[in-house]
């Protein structure tokens, strides 16, 4: 594709920009153009960037904000791959700048910029080596949000891998007392998955073979440019078509296609008595569980939440782990189903053993943030199960929409945790960065001296225990019920965490903000809350409360894709395993609706 | 034919075909002698011997780019004389020596080396004006030993060539006169090699004696033969010889366990020697090793007449027999070199042990390499080519470590790595650029270390698709991804060293600001790491215009 032609594709400076504007400005900060002393400065055009950033994801995720629906922006209620922007970067490898949004991930872009403008307002109390902080923190920025929009495997991994530096620093040099253990366990953990990533990169690659695909999925996979007239796109599948050698990719939308086809490539090798599409799908599912975290390889979390500083805690939390969960639905599925399908058990149940295992160690904490970082672990266990929840092989009832449900409820549960869990690390920074100690049981009366605080605390407490009305309910009870019809034990389990759940949040609340008057030292410093905090902690609370009476604004971005994403899967599921029961129910039912009938 | 006739023909080979293909071993010789004039003419002796030395490589550098853009298929071909100036391949000095692709590429790489190196040194103050001659001529005269190592076509070539590059860094690791520990590192570096010099020399008398000849090509048709027939005692005395070829090579490649020499020299040489081994003699020994295998592996001798019914299965097991030599020495090598890495405490010492470590990833990718040659043609070059990528991002990588050391030495008055605590406090600049070079050393993107393993594993796992080898290629891609894991914790400590941790109250010297000399040379080694990462493209055609040597 010629380079004039790239710079004609609408979508390349809206998506590059969002990507790449937070490093362009890492890089200037790091040129000695503004002292290191101006820190204030230093932290208004951090704060500013990351607000253009949002801005601009906004305008691409809500056309209708700014008035106009320009190619660019995006579709509301479409299901496919929008925005694309494609560009060969290696060719010797079919390495492609393929940028691209859809309704799985253009919520998810905005949530990470929300986050990162929030997460750079409350990087005001950081006051060491300034500079060096807000560099790595707009790095970090740029390594998130590539990950998100990449459709091309190698940059998906290069975004992945771009994290983990700025990460172990800004954890490692601005932390608590453990900073370094804390620092190099997550960077070790990180590393180990993305190493057992990039062998299962391997190989996908050298196993797939574009020529495999027919000409309207090459078109689709946009391995041929949707862009180029018939007679162009005629030339380029026949190029591909009569190669001679295999013609590899790393294109995520062909892999997928190509996992899809009745005889995969991918299901048709052997290695030591499994199928290559079952080593792949276990190489980036420990990949993916370790960020997300589950039990058992969940330990770098604690320690990495609890020593980081607030607004990256906030950025963890909220943005991080959703990487995880976000690579499982794109990746793991799509590129290997049958795996998938047989491994449902194991992706299923990793997810409630992590939900109940992170409830009573939540309900064990002494240390504020610690019993937060493990309620992470407890709800991203509803994501893990409402993404493995594949009910074809529950034998009893092939009930595909049930599914589709599930995977509705962990979209939602990721971008509700998104907000509620970056709103408590907030919530507990900020009784920290008064007191100085985060003892659970050296608080009390925090409602007498901070009665605004305590108000939007315990807002965003409750939508972490799921409170009807909030957003952490919706997610938690469609995985819930979808999983009823895979396993009533797994359901029946998940459904009773939720009284752990409520158990530790409210026993906490009470700890903290009732009671007469604070047990710990520094009492007299529990200052009522300030302009800056209260700008931060409103949009969450208020978003906790939106998300919880209007399930809809996050349902209709996430249901067309995920619903397509799933009917495609059953489709293959029946084509594939035509033993499975053939009666299916027509997807009417749409998620969102349900959800909110239920209420 | 009488001699007349000899003398024209062999003169005729010698001006008319060797001469021009070897413009690049003549530069670096007549500079040697240049620098060596310089030393004893006092007429002379006004002239900066670095500048002398630059010149030389400068037009070595020239040389060595024009013969590299020369080659079929070259992209870099001027519109001028668009039919290939250079052949594909041709057998120099009566076959002694051999021309191909990866000459060219892997002499191009010592050249641009030498420059970027003399520069350094001129920069660090190793060595000084009265030590400069001597220096370089013989990192010169190395260089030139490296060269015919990588073009060596005749087990005698061979041998000459890896002495030739040996014995003058010998007197390099003593460069540092007055000190014990540089004393003893060229000690301990003149008699493991002589050692390991005199094992390969048996070795190779072995492998003459029962294949008769030298020739390289000669020898796989001979080789695949005798193997091919088996029996009677020969081939455990080939065995026998190829394995004790191979020490001579493990030597060259600090490869375990003939690795003893390297932290000891490294951490007893100054930094700017520890530099000029672990790249150049690295990239030279790399090539020698493909050289060797390819030669002796090659598939096209058991077709070739004369060899016999059994001279395919004999290829193959020859064959065989090498990737299972690599693969183990490499996987063993890439474990301890890492392994070894984590207690060091010495800056150059850890170093060692990382060039280690990468001399065992580099032979992974030479046993995917070896282990494609007879299946899969297209993933053998596919294999050089990154090995050849390897090597050139190698010397950004390593030559910025080293510089940095280097020049951290000449400000700190020390290579702990403890010396090295909280730099980042006032020399934020030097810090960035070591994390750069330390990052990419583990791999990580999106610096150019990430792609050369990323290629190396890449071939790993087309060895394995194409059928090759595979479990054992399956145990290398497994080792190579362990290994990176292992190796994070010891770059990491460097750096955390760094930015965690406070300065010690004795700070010798002030600041290091990026905007000076030294720092400008860092900076300049460093760049090509991160531009690497991201632009690949440039140096992967010229790799794989190395790669094709394996066609």
């Amino acid at each position: 594709m010629p380079f004039a032609e790239t710079l004609s594709q609408p979508a390349l400076w809206p998506l590059s920009a969002i990507v790449f504007l937070p490093a362009l400005v890492a890089a200037v900060l790091s040129l000695p153009i503004i002292p290191k002393a101006r820190e204030e400065a230093i932290r208004w055009i951090t704060l500013l960037t990351t607000a253009v950033v949002f801005v601009l994801s906004l305008w691409m995720a809500w056309p209708t904000l700014f008035g106009a629906v320009g190619p660019a922006q995006f579709t509301v209620g479409e299901a496919g791959m929008q925005a694309v922007v494609k560009q060969p970067w290696i060719k010797a490898f079919n390495i492609e700048y393929l940028l691209g949004v859809d309704g799985i991930s253009m919520p998810l872009v905005v949530l990470t910029t929300f986050l990162s403008m929030l997460a750079a307002a409350a990087s005001w109390p950081i006051t060491k080596h300034v500079k060096a902080y807000h560099v790595l923190f707009l790095l970090l920025e740029t390594g998130m949000l590539g990950v998100f929009v990449s459709l091309d495997f190698f940059l998906f991994y290069v975004f992945w891998e771009v994290m983990l530096l700025p990460m172990y620093f800004l954890i490692g040099i601005w932390g608590g007392p453990r900073r370094e253990y804390a620092a190099i366990k997550f960077f070790l953990y990180t590393l180990f998955g993305s190493v057992l990533m990039l062998l299962a990169i391997l190989m996908l690659y050298f196993t797939s073979d574009l020529r495999d695909l027919s000409a309207e999925q090459l078109v689709a996979a946009r391995v041929v440019s949707p862009a180029l007239d018939a007679i162009g796109q005629a030339d380029a599948v026949a190029a591909i078509k009569t190669a001679k050698e295999p013609i590899h990719t790393f294109n995520l939308l062909a892999l997928a296609q190509l996992g899809q086809l009745p005889q995969s490539p991918f299901a048709a090798v052997t290695l030591w008595g499994m199928s290559l599409e079952t080593w792949a799908f276990l190489l980036l599912l420990i990949g993916f569980v370790i960020k997300v975290p589950v039990v058992p390889v969940h330990t770098w979390l604690p320690d990495a939440h609890v020593e980081a500083p607030t607004p990256i805690s906030m950025i963890l939390a909220g943005v991080l782990l959703k990487l995880g969960g976000y690579g499982i639905l794109r990746i793991c599925y799509p590129i290997c189903p049958g795996a998938g399908l047989t491994l449902a058990w194991l992706v299923c149940g990793l997810g409630v053993v992590s939900m109940v295992y992170g409830a009573f160690a939540a309900l064990a904490q002494k240390d504020f943030k610690r019993m937060v970082a493990y309620s992470s672990v407890s709800h991203m266990g509803y994501v893990m199960l409402g993404l493995g929840v594949w009910s074809a092989v529950a034998g009893n009832e092939f009930r595909w929409d049930a599914w589709a449900q599930g995977v509705n409820g962990a979209m939602f549960q990721m971008l509700a945790h998104g907000i509620s869990s970056a709103g408590m690390f907030f919530m507990v920074g900020v009784l920290y960065d008064r007191v100085h100690h985060r003892n659970l049981e050296e608080f009390g009366g925090i409602f007498n001296r901070m009665p605004v605080y305590s108000g939007l605390a315990v807002a965003i407490f409750f939508a972490g225990l799921g409170l009807p009305g909030l957003c952490g309910f919706i997610g938690e009870v469609l995985v819930t019920l979808s999983s009823w019809n895979y396993s009533r034990v797994l359901a029946v389990i998940s459904a009773f965490t939720v009284i752990l759940t409520a158990a530790y949040i409210l026993w906490a609340i009470q700890r903290v903000y009732l009671g007469a008057e604070s047990k710990g030292p520094h009492g007299d410093h529990l200052t009522p809350i300030t302009g800056r905090e209260l700008a931060i902690a409103t949009p969450l609370v208020f978003l906790a409360i939106l998300f919880g009476v209007a399930p809809q604004t996050i349902f209709n971005y996430v249901t067309p894709t995920v619903n397509r994403q799933v009917e495609t899967l059953a489709d293959w599921t029946r084509r594939v395993r035509p033993d499975a029961p053939a009666a299916q129910p027509a997807l009417t039912v749409d998620a969102a609706a349900k959800a909110t009938a239920m209420r | 034919m009488n001699l007349g006739s000899l003398l024209s023909g062999t003169l005729t080979d010698t001006l008319d075909v060797s001469l021009p293909l070897f413009r690049v071993e003549l530069a670096l010789a007549a500079t040697v002698v240049l620098l060596l004039l310089c030393r004893m003419l006092p007429v002379l002796r006004r002239f900066d011997s670095a500048l002398v030395a630059l010149g030389g490589v400068g037009f070595a550098l020239w040389y060595a780019w024009c013969d590299l853009r020369g080659l079929p298929g070259s992209p870099w071909a001027l519109a001028a004389d668009a039919v290939a100036t250079v052949p594909g391949r041709r057998e120099l000095f009566g076959g002694l020596v051999v021309f191909d692709s990866l000459t060219a590429y892997i002499r191009l790489l010592l050249a641009g080396f030498l420059a970027l190196y003399i520069l350094f040194t001129k920069v660090s103050g190793i060595p000084d004006r009265e030590d400069g001659a001597d220096f370089y001529a013989l990192v010169l005269g190395a260089a030139l030993g490296m060269c015919l190592m990588a073009s060596a076509n005749h087990l005698l070539m061979v041998f000459m060539a890896v002495e030739m590059a040996s014995v003058p860094s010998y007197a390099l690791a003593g460069l540092l006169k007055g000190r014990k520990a540089s004393s003893e590192a060229a000690l301990k570096y003149a008699v493991y090699g002589a050692g390991a010099a005199g094992i390969m020399l048996y070795g190779i008398s072995l492998l003459a004696g029962l294949l008769g000849t030298c020739h390289l090509p000669g020898m796989a048709v001979e080789l695949a033969r005798m193997v091919g027939e088996g029996g009677s005692g020969q081939v455990m005395v080939l065995t026998l010889g190829g394995l004790m070829v191979a020490v001579g090579l493990a030597f060259k490649l600090s490869a375990v366990p003939f690795h003893f020499w390297c932290p000891d020299v490294f951490e007893g040489a100054a930094a700017e020697v520890g530099a000029f081994l672990s790249v150049a003699s690295k990239a030279a020994a790399v090539a020698l090793l493909l050289r060797l295998a390819f030669g002796l592996g090659d598939p096209a001798a058991a077709t070739a007449p004369g060899a016999g019914a059994a001279a395919l299965v004999g290829s193959a097991d020859t064959r065989h027999f090498m990737v299972a030599v690599i693969a183990l020495m490499a996987a063993v090598t890439c474990t301890l070199g890492n392994l070894a890495a984590y207690g060091q405490t010495n800056m150059k010492r850890l170093l060692a042990y990382s060039t280690i470590a990468h001399a065992g990833y580099l032979m992974m990718g030479a046993a995917a390499a070896v282990a494609m040659m007879g299946v899969s043609p297209e993933g053998a070059r596919k294999a050089v080519t990154a090995l050849a990528f390897y090597l050139g991002t190698y010397l950004f990588m390593n030559l910025a470590a080293f510089a940095i050391v280097a020049l951290l030495r000449n400000r700190l008055r020390s290579e702990e790595i403890a010396s090295y605590a909280g730099l980042v406090r006032t020399s934020p600049g030097i810090v960035v650029v070591t994390a750069a070079v330390l990052v990419s050393l583990i791999g990580l993107p999106p610096l150019a270390g990430f792609i050369s393993k990323f290629l190396v594993f890449a071939s790993l796992a087309e060895a394995i698709q194409a059928g090759a080898e595979k479990p054992l290629m399956l145990v290398l891609l497994v080792a190579g991804g362990i290994n990176t894991v292992i190796s994070l914790f010891y770059y990491l400590r460097v750096l955390k060293v760094m930015t965690f941790d406070p300065p010690p109250e004795s700070r010798v010297g002030e600041s290091f600001p990026l905007v000076s000399l030294p720092g400008a040379i860092v900076t300049a080694l460093a760049v090509p790491v991160v531009v690497l990462g991201i632009f690949w493209s440039g140096l992967y055609a010229a790799a794989q215009l190395a790669g094709r040597f394996a066609s």
